[in-house]
């Protein structure tokens, strides 16, 4: 079962965090579809956070179709977000740590890696998009 | 939700407050409602009001002008003493009670009473029930006094500075139970409170005095998305307030000038040699070439309570601007 840590001093509001980190867990495959997401009681006992909070990011994925609210029952899973690839144990995933691990090993301190791969990640979107562009 | 007609935990029309006929008035034309099934914070600096509001509600006071309500009806009838518990800041305990004892007195002072509840409180903070109250440290005692008070199951729990002297620990746990207990009952719960960071994840409405008035009792989500806190070169604040023609606009409670729809209310600002920053209540699209970040609670509470100083910077630059 997914366990939501509520950071006090992010500025972002909490049942943001709450919709984040359950679309963090779909998105890695650690909640799948069927899966019961703790009761709001639960949620409020383990973090000291409002339970009206709780119910917002609740009715807030439930719009967004990504649980379901049964009466009586709690709150389920109804969609993945998971990729193909993004698993634990895929093969991308095994490159990346490894990968990681070489950049760790240069000298990169953990900004210089976010940094080195989300300018990657925009050079390669930037060449698909002028690409699709000139076609 | 917030209609003249659907519940509320706390309703104010016109409510005002001295201790002494012709003392200053500790409240003054308060007029707000707290919906029910909230967590509210009261906030404020201090002698703006927190107590005596919190006082008046639990029907240790009465008001002088106006009314206040408590779940609609009149605070210290029988009906209000039945529903409603109050945690003062003096938590009155006998020291020579065991908390047995203690925990005994309100099963019979209480026409209902929740054994379970109340022992399942003092059970969480690991205080023995063998334990002689005076023998409690700070933190223990608070949690004694809750037990009290959740004992009488009450459907508005008011508690003025009940994290005061208590350690980071004892807070985050006292805060946990109290919002079990919201979980659990729907319980409305009114708590008064300096500690702001606190307030960031377990509030949901802020009700903030300033000098014996109420400034704003408002959704604490909707506060959040209202404001922006932006960062510019200080010559475009025009942009911000409109043409120079304030003078002529009504002026808020506050001091501060109402904007019209459209444009946006400066409620602190901070201005350097060039660059300004404000904290605006949002109306419609900004104008200018701002840096926009969305505050939290705390940094719009901290905005408010600094403009609210008669003493502070906000004044002085609010009566320049006036003039």
């Amino acid at each position: 079962m997914v366990e939501y840590r509520i950071d006090r001093g992010s500025g972002v509001p909490a049942y943001v965090q709450i919709v984040e980190q359950t679309e963090r867990a779909l998105r890695m495959g650690t909640l799948r579809v069927g899966d019961k997401l703790p009761t709001a009681r639960e949620v409020v006992a383990a973090t000291a956070v409002n339970p009206n909070t709780v119910l917002r990011a609740y009715r807030d994925m439930e719009q967004a179709g990504l649980v379901e609210l049964r009466r009586g029952l709690g709150t389920f899973v109804t969609r993945s977000l998971a990729r193909p690839g993004a698993e634990d144990d895929s093969p991308l995933r095994a490159e990346l740590t490894a990968w990681t691990a070489r950049a760790r090993a240069a000298g990169l301190e953990r900004a210089d890696v976010l940094a080195l791969v989300t300018a990657a990640l925009d050079a390669y979107d930037n060449e698909q998009h002028s690409k699709e562009e000139d076609a | 939700m917030t209609g003249p007609d659907a519940p509320a935990a706390l309703r104010a029309t016109g409510l005002g407050f001295r201790y002494r006929a012709r003392g200053g008035w500790a409240l003054r034309d308060c007029e707000f409602t707290v919906p029910c099934g909230r967590v509210t914070a009261i906030v404020g600096r201090n002698g703006v009001g927190k107590s005596t509001l919190l006082h008046l509600a639990g029907g240790l006071l009465r008001a002088r002008r106006g009314e206040l309500r408590v779940l609609d009806v009149v605070p210290g009838t029988p009906e209000a003493r039945a529903r409603v518990a109050l945690l003062t800041q003096d938590k009155p305990l006998y020291p020579r009670f065991t908390v047995a004892d203690t925990l005994l007195m309100g099963e019979k002072l209480n026409t209902s009473w929740d054994r379970a509840a109340a022992e399942n409180t003092v059970r969480e903070g690991d205080i023995p029930l063998t334990a002689r109250v005076g023998e409690l440290s700070p933190g223990q005692r608070t949690r004694v006094a809750l037990a009290l008070a959740l004992g009488k199951r009450p459907e508005l729990l008011l508690l003025d500075e009940p994290m005061a002297d208590l350690d980071p620990v004892a807070r985050g746990e006292i805060m946990a139970t109290l919002m079990t207990e919201a979980a659990d009952h729907g319980t409305s719960i009114v708590l008064s409170s300096h500690v702001l960071p606190e307030l960031e994840t377990t509030c949901d409405w802020v009700l903030l005095l300033r000098n014996g008035r109420v400034e704003l009792s408002e959704d604490a989500d909707a506060l959040r998305e209202s404001h922006a806190v932006l960062t510019g070169h200080a010559d475009q604040e025009e942009l911000l307030t409109g043409p120079a023609d304030r003078a002529s606009l009504p002026t808020g409670p506050a001091g501060r000038t109402d904007t019209p729809a459209g444009r946006h209310t400066v409620v602190h600002r901070r201005v350097g040699v060039r660059q300004m920053t404000a904290l605006v209540r949002q109306r419609g699209p900004l104008r200018g070439d701002w840096h926009v970040e969305r505050p939290s609670l705390e940094n719009i509470l901290i905005g408010y309570l600094q403009a609210a100083d008669p003493q502070g910077p906000a004044l002085a630059e609010r009566t320049e601007a006036a003039a």
